[in-house]
């Protein structure tokens, strides 16, 4: 490994993806062979939702991954921190969406040590939209990464939602979205019970709801794993930055959903 | 065809030893230094923004002193070299003592080879799950490794002696602090807040263990 210098016509600057592109020696993504095939089974991540509350956003998602009619992993994780004041959830192909997701968190940080500033959040988003449009050529063969980004807003001190299409087109959402095989279902639920002004217990509590129904509905995405003791993960971004609502937590308040649904029953 | 004149080899390292010397001694200096829980690297710096001390990765950080384009450059690749091998590898595969000897092999080359030689002293510092390390690479390629502080610029044989005189062996933040800006004012001067530029490697704050002192904590910490 020689050191990395370039000279300034060649210069990639911040750009980390431009810098891999300069120095490795990995061949691209072998498009033409995989044309030949039958499309793949590979793991599929499902249901991820993000919503606005009165500080920021809560980003969550289930955690099975399907390949086919196969449960292929219990415990996928699909919410990750991008940055310090974002959050990146993924829906579609596991094993490419969790390589976009690592590439991403190392250009925004790279990005940051280069300049030594951070980029906006709408400059976040933008790079986000570029790896989704990089990656069209292999969504066409079956293998399509659908990515949901969130954040606080440093400058604005609100919390902010993008949603992806497969092209890379992003479109802003100013209070809640859901994306992957139960969006549906969760955006439904989380639309009855959004109101301006959420607190953050209410909007942890809706985004476990949404879950709950999402996974009533659609087979792809699971539901609380009592035996396992696996449940969501569900991260909250605001001004303090990106944490994780504890599992303990996050499995009382599902605990205290299944109580509820289970004392209506009764009744 | 016109021969050139001969030149002594021993002449040519010379001068150019020189030259990187001078252009070395033009800037102000650095003081690194090991204290109780981390790494603390003071410089004499009046700019808020052209930077002395940064970030490279998650446990290591930079230090130049000289010609600020040369150096500048060198942490742009140190952050280049760092982040490709964390994504190619792991992140714990990222260390300082390959990126020093990077830095020792480029240096020397561009000393031997090149007609000019880089007027910079840099200092890669890594702050280490047992022990912390201070690798100190001259304008020639010699690289040394220090444990307890590393001083860089013109005058880093005298303000050694002054950080040598005073140094503890873990010192709390503030001590070193203070003692690294004494060291690098002299007798006849005295350095505020505004004239330094304070950085950290400390734990306890995750992943990323980097962080710069801003003016307004810099003045309290040296109140």
């Amino acid at each position: 490994m020689a050191l990395p210098l370039f000279p300034p016509d060649r210069d990639p600057g911040p750009d980390f993806v431009g810098l891999l592109r300069i120095t490795s020696s990995q061949p691209d993504a072998p498009a033409r062979a995989l044309e030949a095939l039958t499309p793949v089974q590979a793991p599929h991540g499902t249901t991820v939702v993000a919503l606005r509350y009165l500080d920021g956003v809560v980003m969550a998602g289930d955690r099975r991954a399907t390949a086919g009619n196969i449960i292929a992993h219990h415990a996928m994780q699909k919410v990750f921190p991008a940055d310090r004041f974002s959050a990146v959830a993924i829906a579609g192909t596991a094993g490419m969406a969790i390589e976009m997701v690592r590439l991403f968190q190392v250009q925004l940080e790279h990005y940051e040590k280069v300049e030594g500033a951070t980029l906006s959040l709408e400059g976040k988003a933008n790079q986000l939209a570029q790896m989704v449009r990089q990656h069209l050529p292999l969504a066409m063969q079956g293998l399509a990464v659908v990515p949901l980004f969130a954040g606080f807003d440093t400058a604005r001190l609100t919390g902010r939602i993008f949603n992806y299409d497969v092209t890379g087109g992003h479109y802003e959402d100013t209070d809640f979205q859901a994306t992957g095989s139960g969006g549906r279902d969760a955006r439904s639920t989380i639309k009855l019970g959004w109101r301006e002004g959420l607190g953050r217990d209410d909007a942890v509590d809706l985004a476990i709801q949404s879950l709950y129904d999402a996974a009533d509905e659609d087979s792809a995405t699971g539901g609380p794993d009592l035996v396992r003791g696996i449940y969501p993960i569900i991260a909250v971004v605001d001004a303090a930055g990106y944490r994780e609502v504890p599992e303990d937590e996050v499995a009382e308040r599902f605990g205290a959903l299944i109580a509820r649904k289970q004392a209506e029953r009764a009744s | 065809m016109s021969m050139p004149y001969y030149v002594a080899p021993e002449q040519v390292m010379k001068d150019r030893a020189e030259y990187a010397q001078k252009g070395i001694a033009r800037g102000r200096s650095l003081v690194a230094t090991t204290y109780d829980v981390g790494i603390a690297m003071v410089a004499e710096n009046p700019s808020r923004s052209l930077h002395k001390i940064s970030e490279i990765y998650d446990r290591i950080a930079f230090g130049g002193v000289g010609k600020y384009n040369e150096y500048d450059q060198l942490r742009v690749a140190g952050v280049r070299h760092a982040d490709t091998k964390g994504y190619a590898y792991s992140r714990e595969d990222v260390d300082a003592r390959s990126l020093a000897n990077l830095y020792a092999q480029y240096l020397g080359n561009v000393f031997t080879h090149e007609m000019k030689p880089l007027e910079v002293e840099i200092l890669v510092a890594e702050l280490g799950e047992a022990q912390n390390q201070l690798y100190h690479i001259a304008y020639e390629g010699t690289i040394t490794d220090e444990d307890r502080f590393a001083v860089l610029g013109g005058d880093a044989e005298t303000i050694t002696e002054r950080v040598s005189a005073a140094w503890q062996a873990d010192w709390d933040l503030v001590t070193a602090v203070k003692a690294a800006t004494t060291a690098l004012a002299g007798p006849d001067r005295t350095l505020a807040a505004g004239d330094l530029e304070v950085a950290i490697l400390t734990g306890g704050n995750g992943r990323r263990t980097f962080r710069r002192i801003d003016e307004g904590e810099l003045a309290q910490l040296l109140a």
